[in-house]
């Protein structure tokens, strides 16, 4: 089995992989970082997103080995129960979630959001933003509130990006 | 999926050595097709040869009257760039409609041109536009490329490099995605160019892209969306599957080749 090396929230990781595994499972499953979820396995709700290289990405669709020489951010590596992400925290303050199953993508996505689009954002940009990532529960309305608010959150003085 | 060897080069050259080398190879590109068509186990290659660390198959050059996007960019990239924006903005606005984000961020021009998918958007774009496919042996224009489908001109190992656009006069893409895949359920690209309008229908037809000449003719003859009316494509050559009948594409393709004209004098 070949052996590769990649970053995961910023720690180096070392690790011999079939090339068949999936990056979401190596991430779940091997790493124990099961905040990314699996909805569909088929690239439809978007409960597995995470950043490649800072790009918004679904981890069922991407092989472990791809990340080789390349970083992965997880939901685990933006914020803690302790010290909650701008954008972590509006989803809890928005009521952004409900069984929570999708919010883990969300949240990548709506950083991705904010990387592309910046931290003033409309509910017309958002939506159409969302639009890979599935929600059985709120009905949206909330989510896009949260992200909104998340990212002007993000772009206030008072929050300084962590490292990595 | 079935087991398979899988390998990065960092050059053309390699790639293709690694192609030739194995009976059946596969080059993986955003992997947004290929990935979970190995997981249905529809497919077999014994290799992956992924392209993604191949500098010079990714970037957008912008020359005098084309655009030259490299077979590894992004949707996204193509998407966002400015220089596409301004030269053809109809490319980067079908770019951009292409799935969802993190789709964008992983698929690229060459798979989905290679892939050839009736439904796919970019080969309304090679077709409509008048792009020519460049590969690692040669330069096929899109009318040659696209062959029904997902079939394509493309050779065993033959590896598409890059895509080059000619700049229209103008251009617009009209597209009604399917509201749960998004892939197209009908997608019309209307180029206006210096030897005429050209048309391209993607989504609708059971033979994949193809150039709709009647509605050339008609807009040839009077550019306004008038001059459609009463065209019909033939609904029995049309995709007719849970989503829709032949009748239904063959409508829509009407309706959506209206509005790209309309976009273009509007
Ligand atoms: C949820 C979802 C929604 C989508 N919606 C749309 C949509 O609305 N419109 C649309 O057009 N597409 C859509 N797609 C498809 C998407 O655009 C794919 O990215 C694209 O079709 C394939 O590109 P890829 O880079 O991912 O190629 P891959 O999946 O890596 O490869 C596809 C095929 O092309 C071959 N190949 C790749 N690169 C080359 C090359 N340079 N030379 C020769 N052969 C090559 C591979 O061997 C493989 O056979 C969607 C996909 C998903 C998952
Ligand atoms: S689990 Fe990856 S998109 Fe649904
Ligand atoms: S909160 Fe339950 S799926 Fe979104």
């Amino acid at each position: 089995m070949p052996t590769f090396a990649t970053t995961v929230n910023g720690i180096a990781v070392t690790a011999e992989v079939d090339p068949r595994l999936l990056l979401v499972d190596f991430l779940r499953e091997r790493l124990g970082l099961t905040g990314t979820h699996v909805g569909c396995d088929t690239s439809q709700c978007g409960a597995c997103t995470v950043h490649l290289d800072g790009r918004a990405v679904k981890a069922c669709a991407v092989l472990a080995v791809q990340a080789a020489g390349r970083e992965v951010l997880t939901i685990e590596g933006i914020g803690s129960a302790e010290a909650l992400h701008p954008m972590q925290a509006a989803f809890r303050e928005h009521h952004g979630l409900q069984c929570g199953f999708c919010t883990p993508g969300m949240i990548m996505a709506g950083l991705d959001t904010v990387r592309r689009h910046g931290t003033e954002l409309d509910a017309e940009t958002v939506r159409a933003e969302l639009e890979g990532n599935l929600c059985r529960c709120t009905g949206y309305h909330n989510i896009v509130a949260a992200v909104i608010d998340g990212a002007a959150a993000m772009g206030s003085a008072a929050f300084a990006p962590a490292a990595g | 999926m079935f087991t398979f060897s899988y390998h990065r080069p960092a050059s053309v050259d390699d790639a293709l050595a690694l192609a030739a080398a194995e009976d059946e190879a596969k080059y993986l590109a955003g992997g947004q097709t290929l990935l979970p068509t190995l997981k249905q186990r529809l497919a077999s290659p014994s290799d992956l040869v992924d392209l993604g660390d191949i500098a010079e198959m990714s970037g957008i050059r912008v020359e005098e009257d084309r655009v030259v996007v490299g077979a590894m960019t992004p949707h996204a990239d193509v998407a966002a760039s400015a220089a596409v924006r301004a030269a053809i903005p109809a490319l980067a606005d079908l770019a951009g409609r292409i799935g969802d984000p993190a789709v964008r961020n992983r698929g690229t021009i060459g798979g989905s041109v290679a892939n050839n998918d009736p439904s796919a958007d970019y080969p309304a774009a090679c077709l409509g536009l008048g792009a020519t496919i460049l590969t690692t042996v040669r330069e096929i224009p899109a009318e040659a490329f696209f062959q029904g489908l997902f079939e394509t001109a493309l050779a065993p190992a033959e590896m598409i490099t890059a895509v080059s656009f000619p700049v229209p006069l103008r251009a617009a893409y009209e597209k009604f995605p399917n509201p749960a895949s998004r892939y197209a359920m009908a997608g019309v690209l209307v180029a206006v160019t210096p030897a005429g309008v050209r048309v391209a229908v993607t989504g609708a037809s059971q033979a994949g892209v193809f150039r709709w000449t009647e509605a050339e003719a008609a807009l040839d003859a009077a550019f306004a969306p008038e001059a459609l009316v009463g065209l019909a494509l033939p609904a029995e050559d049309m995709i007719a599957d849970i989503h829709g009948s032949g009748a239904y594409r063959a409508h829509l393709a009407g309706v959506m080749a209206r509005r790209a004209v309309a976009r273009l004098l509007g």
